[in-house]
């Protein structure tokens, strides 16, 4: 079944809906009777407040509802949790500020909620919003971390003196220190790591509905953990028992992290759901979005690298400051420490590496995972700190990774930051990426642009990522809340198709299409006789989600090991119908045999023969062809990658023109090399967004000054050149299938290698996004000293 | 949004009457900008005037020496029309590179000169061609047309109707976008011709589109990108935002400034 299994490029199954706009979103989705929800968010980024009247409003047309944090407290409504407990360097665990449902006696961030009107129509709701008299009484904000750290700053929260939410470290300080004592060379640099606002299509939205009958909610909504949202709703909001909740999260318009969480509208979506006996229905505005859809990155850092004589490095020193914002999320405390700390040794074999992180809470939106969730920001610290290495002690900058890296024999390989990498090349990655940016013809393409009076530059990143989030073990002993397993049923139909019930989510990755060819690899059927469900607690197991790039090789595995449970039964079924020993079935590409026969059975005839079990082993087989499998596997996936981007500069503008853009990727075996393709080429976008556009800025007063897409500059498609891509595929040694995530690797690797190129064509160090004036700006400067 | 009386008049006469009925009535060309702001609660008019089936506000004629571009037309018609791309080509690539397709459109060359924001397009082409606006009233030269940021000449009352442009000798407009709304952080209008030689600058001014003096004297000499060597404009009066400083921004208009004459050829 070679032309739909693994390895084939078979055609997206669900594009068919989503391109003809037959897609099924959680906002198209319409209950009878279904009123509106509309949630005033707070104009402040820090008040008291002293009062909430919503007498006016409660009388406005059309209203049901109208309710605040003490509405919420009174029915035992808890707000958003942090799900991983962080152990600082005094051995407690992190800070994690009390959080309501809604805004109670203060907001902390502009968006904020404060107050919900529920009505029969959202321009009623809307119209009865403004009737609510909020008492404000506004107080100094605090938006930058160091300002929020310093003595005297506006404290946030009453549990958390001096704003600090975690001081953590990582690594071996005393090996490090001794590694730069003994230095021939250090470079040293300041990175900022600039704060993104996700903007996924499809803006956030919820529909709760309350069954009076059954006792029992459900919640539609935009999530990528259905189940853990129901878990979380259950077990910390009050919303439960989980019995009693189903959370179906249908076809949803990108994630990227931010919609892992569950938020305070979701929360309050459901709860007004039963207070009113009303199906609710509440989408988020694009401006909402904005505001308190959590953010990413936002790190400061300084790191050093120290170098003997030869480029060969010594140690490494990182110390970062990363902004939580106003409260903590699922999470808010592990994206900064051991997803961002665990990988500082990059490609290198460093032999000391420290790290040290403290988060911040200040006057602004909830920072939290975005696409890569601190791998991006471990890797541009890693490689930058490398290019900046290798310029400044006159080494080809290939040449000191090639000295460094960690060789293709060493695997698997104990880092210095808790993390065992498991399979790779990474001089393979970089000769390859080499030719196909034809590294040696850059200074002639360089001379070129020169005489035309522009800027060229090329600039790498050799990067690794740890990702398919798992295993449970490791991850709890971390401070992990929940498990990291995935869940997969298989369940032949009579006639011979099949079910797939997964625990991931789809929410753009493709899994309809991939989950179905891991099936139809392994049992022999086509694509197109295999149906993937997934985002329904009622119908598919229990299950943790997607996020990470943790679909492929933890969800896929457990559908590949449900596969072979299903073989391994229809092996029994078959010997009974071929009246042979099951030693001597074989099974092969949906066949089942007897050797030096010519019996042989369909999977399609073994499904039909479980299930009308006529002729069947009752007495030591249960009918029907059906099996379940939890997949844990034993350690993360450590995708790499180089990357080469090349650029050009115009001087009297600082406008980045991108020229190309190589990507040369291990991400174990390669499922479906389009989907992949589309993964890697969705990740440079967000990637080189990063880099050169998006910047998520507050004022002073914490107010956002880049509320909208006329200001926050997403990349579009003329940004962007035609991106070369290839993979080298090393197999990942613990998980069935092979495979590596591949969802994050694109946004991790591309921001390095894109400013890397940016400094390169202009000579001064610069930090993201290089927007135009800024480089112009950086020329200015560098032409100021050469005088 | 809210609530608000919609009309859609056929006639201009119809549209006065329908305005002047209203306790607090907004004109609608394209509605690019004016819908964004009622979908934002940022306005709140009693009645809407749609001016879209006003037939003698459509289309595109040669008159004499000039082009004449009803209000109404949108920005698509413009870019693509045959006579605006022969005669006044620096005018057919401005008005393509206004916005998105969806904008293009929809959009008006009357609702977009009407609302002046002073990062659009065609205030510089009005301006830096020596066009002259047409209203229901009378005849408006474009340099006393816009009269500061998101202010015009134009009375309550008041409808544009078309807009006059002589064809010149040579023009070029090079625009140096803002990366998220893509409208002008500086857009230059360069132009010899009947109107004189003419510099103006959209999206840099803190009153609006303006021309500079200094360039089109050194331009009157020789018209060529190196004759504004040496030649700038101070940042003083200019925008700051996110996206540019004043001091940006005045670099931008010399660098825009040669490479709109660069286009004019």
């Amino acid at each position: 079944m070679a032309e739909t299994g693994i390895g084939a490029s078979v055609r997206r199954k669900e594009d068919n809906r989503f391109l003809t706009g037959k897609g099924r979103y959680t906002d198209d989705i319409n209950r009878l009777g279904q009123a509106y929800a509309y949630f005033l968010l707070s104009p402040h980024a820090r008040a008291k407040i002293n009062g909430i009247d919503t007498g006016a409003a409660k009388q406005a047309p059309g209203v049901l509802g109208v309710f605040t944090a003490a509405d919420l407290a009174a029915d035992g409504v808890g707000g958003p949790i942090c799900g991983w407990v962080v152990t600082q360097k005094n051995g407690e665990p992190h800070k994690s500020p009390a959080v309501s449902a809604l805004a109670s006696d203060r907001v902390n961030y502009v968006g904020e909620q404060v107050a919900v009107v529920v009505a029969e129509t959202l321009t009623q709701a809307k119209d009865a919003a403004e009737l609510i008299e909020v008492d404000y009484e506004p107080q100094q904000a605090v938006t930058k971390m160091k300002a929020s750290l310093a003595k005297g700053a506006p404290q946030l929260h009453d549990d958390v003196p001096g704003n600090l939410c975690f001081d953590w470290e990582i690594g071996d300080k005393a090996a490090a220190d001794a590694a730069f004592a003994k230095a021939h060379h250090v470079t040293k640099i300041d990175i900022l790591n600039n704060r993104l606002i996700p903007n996924a299509l499809e803006p956030r939205a919820a529909i709760g509905e309350y069954d009076s009958g059954t006792d029992s909610s459900t919640l539609y909504t935009t999530s990528q953990n259905p189940h853990v949202a129901r878990l979380v709703l259950a077990a910390f909001m009050g919303l439960g028992p989980e019995n009693k909740l189903r959370v179906v999260a249908p076809d949803v318009g990108g994630g990227f992290g931010s919609k892992i969480y569950v938020y305070r509208d979701e929360i309050v979506t459901l709860w007004a759901a039963k207070k009113l006996g009303r199906p609710v229905k509440w989408t988020a505005e694009r401006s909402a979005s904005f505001l308190n859809d959590a953010h990413g990155r936002d790190h400061d850092t300084h790191a050093e690298l120290a170098v003997d004589k030869d480029g060969n490095f010594l140690g490494l020193r990182v110390s970062t400051l990363a902004n939580v914002g106003a409260h903590n999320q699922i999470f808010s405390t592990a994206t900064p420490s051991y997803l961002y700390g665990c990988l500082l040794a990059g490609q290198y074999k460093t032999p000391a590496v420290y790290g040290e992180v403290k988060t911040v809470f200040t006057n602004t939106a909830p920072v939290d995972a975005y696409r890569g969730a601190g791998r991006p920001e471990a890797t541009f610290v890693v490689e930058r700190l490398v290019e900046k290495t290798a310029r400044e002690m006159g080494i080809d900058r290939t040449e000191l990774r090639r000295r460094n890296f960690i060789q293709p024999e060493q695997f698997p390989y104990q880092t210095p930051c808790l993390v065992q990498y498991d399979s790779g090349d990474f001089p393979l990655l970089l000769n390859r990426g080499m030719e196909v940016i034809d590294y040696a013809g850059f200074p002639a393409r360089r001379q070129a642009s020169a005489s035309r009076g522009k800027l060229r530059g090329l600039g790498l990143s050799c990067w690794v990522e740890a990702c398919g989030l798992a295993p449970s073990a490791v991850v709890g002993a971390l401070g992990g809340g929940v498990g990291q397993w995935e869940s997969a049923n298989i369940k032949f139909n009579p006639t011979g198709s099949v079910t797939v019930f997964t625990g991931s989510h789809s929410h753009g990755q493709g899994h309809e299409t991939v989950f179905a060819q891991i099936v139809s690899e392994h049992l022999g059927i086509p694509v197109e006789s295999v149906e993937v469900v997934h985002g329904d607690t009622a119908v598919v197991p229990f299950g943790m989600g997607t996020y990470g790039s943790r679909s492929g090789p933890v969800g896929g595995g457990a559908v590949y090991k449900a596969a072979q449970k299903i073989v391994e039964k229809g092996r029994k079924i078959a010997a009974h119908l071929f009246e042979a020993s099951v030693e001597d079935v074989e099974y092969a590409n949906g066949t089942y045999s007897v050797a030096g026969t010519d019996k042989t059975k369909t999977m399609a005839e073994i499904a039909f023969a479980a299930y009308v079990p006529h002729n069947y082993p009752l007495d030591e087989l249960e009918p029907g062809l059906d099996e379940t499998s939890f997949f844990d596997p034993m350690n993360f996936t450590f995708p790499s990658g180089a990357y080469f981007a090349e650029v050009e500069v115009d001087p009297d503008t600082g406008q980045v023109t991108i020229l190309d853009m190589v990507g040369i990727d291990d991400v174990g075996t390669v499922m479906n090399p389009m989907i992949v393709t589309g993964q890697l080429h969705g990740g440079f976008a967000q990637g080189i967004g990063q880099a050169l556009y998006e910047q998520c800025v507050y004022d002073d007063d914490g107010q956002l000054l880049t509320g909208s897409l006329m200001d926050y500059c997403m990349p579009r498609a003329d940004n962007l050149p035609s991106f070369k891509t290839e993979e080298t595929n090393q197999p990942c040694p613990h998980n069935p299938l092979g495979v590596k995530g591949c969802g994050e690797a694109g946004a991790i690797g591309s921001p390095a290698a894109m400013l890397n190129a940016v400094v390169d064509a202009i000579g001064v160090d610069i930090d993201m996004p290089a927007t135009p004036e800024k480089v112009w700006r950086a020329l200015q400067s560098r032409a100021q000293a050469a005088e | 949004m809210y609530d608000f009386n919609y009309h859609r008049p056929k006639s201009i006469d119809e549209a006065l009457s329908a305005l002047s009925s209203a306790s607090d009535g907004k004109l609608m060309g394209g509605g690019q900008t004016l819908l964004p702001t009622l979908k934002q609660r940022l306005a709140s008019p009693s009645d809407v005037v749609d001016l879209s089936a006003i037939s003698e506000l459509s289309g595109i004629t040669e008159q004499g020496g000039a082009i004449v571009i009803g209000a109404g037309t949108c920005h698509a018609e413009v870019a693509g029309n045959a006579s605006v791309q022969s005669k006044i080509p620096a005018l057919a690539a401005l008005a393509e590179g206004i916005g998105d397709p969806q904008v293009r459109n929809r959009g008006t060359i009357g609702g977009s000169i009407a609302n002046n924001d002073p990062a659009a397009d065609y205030p510089a082409a009005l301006v830096g061609l020596g066009a002259t606006v047409k209203t229901n009233m009378r005849e408006v030269a474009a340099d006393d047309f816009f009269t500061g940021m998101f202010e015009t000449a134009l009375a309550d009352d008041e409808i544009v109707t078309a807009v006059s442009f002589p064809v010149p000798e040579k023009a070029g407009y090079a625009k140096f976008p803002n990366p998220a709304s893509r409208y002008a952080i500086v857009g230059v209008m360069a132009s010899k011709g009947p109107a004189g030689v003419r510099v103006a600058v959209t999206g840099a001014g803190q009153g609006g589109v303006f021309r500079v003096s200094a360039m089109e004297t050194a331009l009157a000499g020789h018209f060529s990108a190196e004759a504004l060597t040496g030649v700038s404009v101070p940042a003083d009066d200019l925008n700051a935002d996110l996206h540019a400083s004043a001091e940006y921004r005045a670099h931008l208009v010399g660098v825009m400034a040669k490479r709109a004459v660069d286009a004019a050829g």
